[in-house]
């Protein structure tokens, strides 16, 4: 059983394709996230689905519907844009009952509907204000009202918060968040932004150049990212990604790193038979912030942790930690540390690397090697 | 501009000098702009012995409302001596329907070409808009040949008709700029919402045309009310429009110019526009500048 079914969908404007073959299933109460950067045909997807454009070739289902032909009203979605969409000349009340009004539902109940919904969001002493008198936030929650009124089988959500200032981004995050586990429903919704989609997705789905490059739960996109582009998106600081040639030590497997100090030689036990066969040669290693730091917990007697030291160039505080940035072959390198082990800029820092969960890629192809 | 500051700048003699400087020059400007309908209204009043004896701004002796009477009511066009009254009316007959039609068509048009683009919809509009630039007396003749087969020769509904069709290039631009400006996810709302094109147009679309509507009431009832060309080419005794019949009544010479009551009907041929101008002036510099502002 699937909510919604997106099936090898291409989609052409002209000469140049936006979307180059996308399949997506996505589970009833899903939660899917469509992040990426500008352009790579997030937003274009979201508008097939719900049938404002028309598909070049592929299959879109909503419940076991085939819905290629099918006009966007009787889709049974509702969307909510970035602009909010709020109909200007109509009350808060008009605008969402407009949709019910359409459909012939009956008057009475219409009325409960919309006394319902305004309840859910709160937003009952602003049913008799026109858009016009209502805040940027007040406005996201008549959108998302109008949407809620039709209860369809799926949300769409196209940058909602997008237009919202930062604090009242982070509030309406964790409204839509508490709205989806109450109502259950599946939402499909697109960002640019890669907080919102690891804070709010079950899985996401990353596109670059109209191609899905990952899809998957947001813990292993970030643990796990199939390629340079995804570990570069995901995490805000992104991932360390550091040219590094192997070289054999014994029966080990080493990394050759060289900071603005000294060069070290780190041995790798994991991943062995795959490194072996990039013995004498480069490839590009990547390492989360947080797995460069002062000090872990239980460090001692763990062999996949190892000092290296260097001059650090930058530092870059958070409150919480501090970014201090070095460089490992040439590379900028980012790593979190404890605010009161950062040293300044210019002086010399010891620092320990976990490669406990560090990952590998092909210089060539950008793909994870595994 | 609402900084105290601003208010409060102490006034030294430069600066009340410079303001009076600006503000007599700019009264003097107003002054000169006016004087023409200054004497046009001063001569409309003025008894024809007085206009013989005085200059031209000198005030009248006594005032007289009969050459306005007379321009109304009595004056000769042509062999009809029946003032120009018929032919105000006539006016409005023409731009009543003409002003309504080709606005409403215009919203219709522009409505398609911002929010419902379909192939060719782009190079059909630039089309459409050359008909910005067409001069008037480029399509007399065709134009003559048309309403001919029409059957609407010099007839009042064939003069409607070439204005509707004039004025539609024009009404087309000025709905569709101001459309693009409005979001079209509303559009796409609406869509998901179960809206049809004609729905979208009359509950979404309309509701907020207001200051596109005036401005483009405004534009059609100047052009249309002033016209004179299509005037006087499409239509014929009887059905012609006022500016007609003022070149008419002024070119119509038995015994001594009636300056006075030329006067009056020129100021009748012209209110309408002052009026309508004077009425729905602001929403119409606010119209023309909604699209290039936020609002």
């Amino acid at each position: 059983m699937v909510s919604l079914s997106i099936q090898n969908i291409r989609k052409s404007f002209g000469s140049t394709e936006v979307l180059k073959g996308i399949s997506i299933d996505v589970e009833p109460g899903e939660f899917l996230v469509l992040v990426g950067p500008s352009g790579c045909g997030k937003s274009t997807l979201l508008n097939l689905i719900a049938g404002l454009e028309k598909i070049t070739s592929g299959e879109i289902y909503i419940g076991n519907h085939l819905v290629n032909q099918v006009s966007p009203k009787d889709r049974d979605i509702a969307m909510v844009f970035q602009s909010y969409a709020l109909y200007p000349n109509m009350k808060v009340r008009k605008n969402i009952s407009f949709g019910l009004e359409t459909r012939k539902i009956p008057k009475s109940e219409i009325e409960k509907t919309v006394q319902k919904v305004a309840n859910m969001l709160q937003i009952e002493d602003l049913l008799d204000r026109k858009p016009a008198q209502l805040s940027g936030g007040q406005r996201q929650r008549v959108a998302m009202g109008r949407a809620l009124a039709r209860s369809p089988s799926v949300f769409l959500f196209d940058e909602p918060l997008s237009n919202l200032d930062a604090k009242l981004r982070v509030e309406m995050r964790t409204e839509i968040k508490l709205l989806h586990q109450r109502i259950a429903t599946t939402i499909v919704y697109v960002t640019h932004d890669q907080i919102e989609a690891m804070t709010l997705a079950d899985r996401i789905a990353i596109m670059k150049d109209g191609i899905v490059q990952q899809l998957d739960t947001p813990r292993n996109v970030y643990e796990n990212p199939v390629n340079l582009f995804v570990a570069g998106f995901i995490g805000s600081h992104s991932m360390n990604v550091v040219p590094v040639r192997v070289a054999k030590s014994g029966q080990k497997n080493c990394l050759l790193m060289k900071t603005n100090e000294k060069t070290f030689t780190i041995p790798v036990d994991r991943n062995r038979s795959l490194l072996n066969k990039w013995i004498d040669r480069e490839l590009i290693l990547g390492f989360r912030p947080e797995q460069i730091s002062d000090g872990f917990p239980n460090q001692a007697g763990n062999d996949q942790i190892h000092t290296i030291e260097s001059k650090v160039e930058v530092i870059e505080p958070t409150g919480p930690d501090t970014l201090v940035f070095i460089r490992i072959n040439d590379k900028k390198v980012a790593c979190r540390v404890h605010p009161n082990a950062a040293r300044r800029p210019g002086e010399t820092m010891k620092l320990m690397l976990d490669l406990s969960a560090a990952i590998f890629f092909d210089p060539d192809t950008e793909e994870q090697i595994s | 501009m609402n900084d105290p500051m601003f208010h409060t700048a102490p006034k030294t003699a430069g600066v009340i000098a410079g303001r009076v400087f600006i503000h007599g020059l700019l009264i003097l400007m107003v002054l000169y702009f006016l004087l023409p309908f200054i004497v046009m209204v001063l001569t409309s009043l003025k008894t024809m012995a007085d206009i013989r004896t005085g200059n031209l701004i000198s005030w009248p002796r006594e005032f007289t409302l009969d050459a306005w009477r007379t321009a109304w009511g009595s004056a000769c066009i042509a062999v009809e001596c029946n003032g120009i009254k018929v032919y105000f009316w006539n006016s409005v007959k023409i731009v009543v329907p003409a002003v309504t039609i080709s606005t409403l068509i215009g919203a219709a048009n522009g409505y398609v070409f911002s929010k419902w683009k379909f192939w060719g919809s782009e190079v059909l509009f630039s089309l459409l808009l050359l008909g910005c630039f067409i001069p008037f007396q480029a399509i007399l003749l065709p134009m003559a040949q048309t309403l001919g087969k029409l059957g609407l020769s010099q007839s009042l509904a064939g003069l409607i008709l070439v204005h509707i069709i004039y004025g539609l290039a024009f009404t087309t631009l000025f709905f569709r700029n101001y459309y693009v400006t409005i979001p079209d996810e509303l559009v796409k709302a609406a869509r998901i919402d179960g809206a049809g094109f004609f729905r979208i147009f009359w509950k979404i679309l309309l509701p907020v045309s207001t200051p596109i509507f005036v401005v483009c009431v405004i534009w059609q009832t100047t052009q249309i009310w002033n016209d004179f060309l299509f005037g006087v080419v499409f239509s014929a005794g009887g059905n012609q429009p006022i500016t007609v019949a003022l070149n008419n009544l002024v070119n119509t010479s038995t015994g001594t110019k009636a300056y006075n009551v030329d006067m009056a009907a020129a100021i009748i041929a012209a209110m309408p526009t002052l009026l309508v101008y004077i009425v729905a002036g602001k929403y119409f510099v606010r119209g023309l500048t909604a699209g290039s502002v936020k609002g």
